[in-house]
């Protein structure tokens, strides 16, 4: 009997290969992003992170976040870090540090506990799916949700946007004078 | 084999994978020396969160609508706080000519 790849048995593996890769852009991003010194190579793995994560949301059955995560994170946090790294003349190293091995190793003594105990955590908790899923969840009950029942929450997060954009000018022109 | 080929419709994985996430951060946190670089670790923490709400939202709740619209507002949260964050750091740029933590130890009124 010879093994045959037909569709109905490639596509999961096509998927489950997809996702693995996805899995590794979103860790492999954020372990450039704490282990680098140098800030632009910081900023890149932020980039590959979000691209990854983003991955895994249409995993997620959500789409519309996907590209959300793509046009926020890559397209505007990550261009505006990269910009304040610009005018801050941050993206060099930071010389002279002789405790760097011991602030390293103190970093990661609390940092690997973290993960190991919450995935534990994780390993330990026994969830109850829910017994009925009012909806799919789709781009249009997003929507809807969106502009009915999260009306408000939704004008506020504008007016903080707004606010913060003007305070972003304000604080930044505000030592200019010296 | 089995679990491996649908590892992407198990609710631990994503979970494993935002904990790893917020963890990589927290050490990141630590670890970086200048601002910007505490800066975006932060945002990769804020991303390990996100990714538990947006599971937790597609597999246990009953309208998955939630955890997504709650995400979305996280973004929003999100970036508004990382352009006040570098307008802030801009400033203290201007005032002390540098970015590193440990240069800015003075407080004046």
């Amino acid at each position: 009997m010879t093994m045959y790849l037909t569709p109905e048995k490639l596509y999961p593996l096509v998927s489950a290969l997809l996702f693995a890769v996805l899995v590794g852009m979103t860790l492999g991003g954020a372990i450039v992003v704490v282990c680098t010194s140098r800030l632009v190579r910081s900023v890149s793995g932020l980039a590959l992170s979000s691209t990854g994560l983003a991955g895994l949301y249409y995993y997620l059955h959500s789409p519309f976040l996907a590209l959300m995560q793509i046009l926020i994170y890559v397209g505007a946090v990550c261009v505006t870090i990269m910009f304040a790294l610009m005018l801050t003349d941050a993206h060099g190293e930071v010389s002279g540090q002789p405790r760097e091995t011991i602030k390293t190793v103190a970093a990661l003594l609390a940092g690997l506990p973290l993960a190991v105990g919450l995935i534990l955590l994780i390993a330990k908790a026994r969830w109850m799916p829910p017994a009925v899923q009012v909806n799919a969840g789709t781009v249009p009950d997003l929507g809807q949700a969106l502009l009915t029942r999260f009306g408000l929450v939704f004008e506020l997060i504008s007016v903080v946007l707004l606010l913060s954009i003007l305070g972003a000018l304000v604080v930044a022109r505000s030592g200019r004078r010296n | 084999m089995v679990s491996l080929i649908h590892c992407s419709d198990q609710l631990s994985v994503y979970l494993v994978i935002g904990a790893l996430l917020f963890a990589i951060g927290f050490f990141g946190f630590l670890r970086h020396r200048t601002l910007i670089g505490m800066l975006i670790s932060g945002e990769v923490i804020l991303s390990g969160a996100v990714l538990n709400f947006m599971a937790f939202s597609r597999f246990l709740a009953p309208d998955p609508v939630t955890g997504q619209v709650f995400s979305l507002f996280i973004m929003g949260i999100a970036a508004a706080e990382a352009t006040i964050i570098l307008s802030i750091l801009v400033a203290v740029y201007r005032h002390y000519r540098s970015v590193a933590a440990r240069d800015l130890k003075d407080l004046e009124g």
